[in-house]
């Protein structure tokens, strides 16, 4: 194994550009609940965000054996959309920095 | 062969196969969470339908100016749906999208309500529990929806 390291290259970290929080990504988590039907989340998540019914079925599982599941990522304003179109559709989706 | 009530047709519709009283039943569901949303919006049975989305309150505040607006338009336009096209036997794909809405905003409140948890326990039903009839129609709605998900 080999890793590509040039040499001499000063790094400047990208700190204190105006607020460093607005530069972070959000994350919408899905939590688990009693009512949501599997497959209808399935669904959901197939239908909001065109994943695959595998990829869907997957993310629908780590709700349900994890109790929540990141579903999607983003700026502010997308996570916000993304959880409000959850929401629409009756899931428990809230919004975190990541 | 056992023909499932609720299918998908050629053209991606979704066809009905139900009887009269269920038709009547949904239209009653429609009607009563259209007055509820409308009549009690702050009802704590329908805590389920509106999540924070935000832990921080001014973040949870701006959300909802941004949103509940919309989310709000959406409920009833599904609700509306439900009920104008009970009698139906042929859905469009997004008449029977408002189905699921709907039906599923009203097994979030009916399981609110009845407090249902992962393990709620089914076999015990018992006809003469003061709440067995919305157990009942809970279990129903939750077999419509299922239906028509594995439909789609």
């Amino acid at each position: 194994m080999t890793t590509f390291a040039p040499a001499e290259v000063e790094v400047e970290e990208p700190l204190g550009v105006d607020d460093p929080e607005q530069d972070r990504p959000w994350v919408v988590i899905v939590w688990n609940d009693p009512i949501n039907l599997m497959s209808y989340v399935t669904l959901v998540f197939q239908k909001l965000f065109g994943y695959t019914l595998e990829h869907a079925t997957r993310l629908m599982l780590e709700v349900h054996h994890n109790g929540k599941s990141v579903v999607s990522s983003g700026g502010r304003e997308k996570a916000e959309l993304d959880v409000a179109r959850l929401h629409a559709y009756g899931l428990w989706a809230t919004m975190q920095r990541d | 062969m056992f023909q499932s009530r609720v299918e998908r047709t050629p053209a991606g519709g979704i066809r009905l196969h139900l009887a009269d009283d269920e038709r009547a039943l949904l239209r009653e569901v429609a009607d009563e969470l259209g007055s509820l949303l409308e009549e009690a919006p702050d009802d704590p049975s329908l805590r389920r339908l509106f999540p924070t989305a935000h832990d921080d309150e001014e973040l949870e505040r701006e959300y909802r100016e941004l949103t509940r607006g919309q989310l709000d338009a959406g409920r009833e336009r599904s609700i509306e749906t439900l009920r104008e096209t009970a009698d139906r036997e042929l859905l469009t794909p997004e008449e029977a999208d408002a189905w699921l809405r709907a039906l599923n905003d009203a097994r979030l409140v009916l399981g609110t309500r009845l407090d249902i948890t992962e393990d709620f326990d089914w076999d015990a039903f018992d006809a003469s529990d003061p709440q067995a009839p919305e157990i009942a129609l809970y279990a129903y709605l939750s077999w419509l929806q299922e239906q028509l998900v594995e439909a789609m």
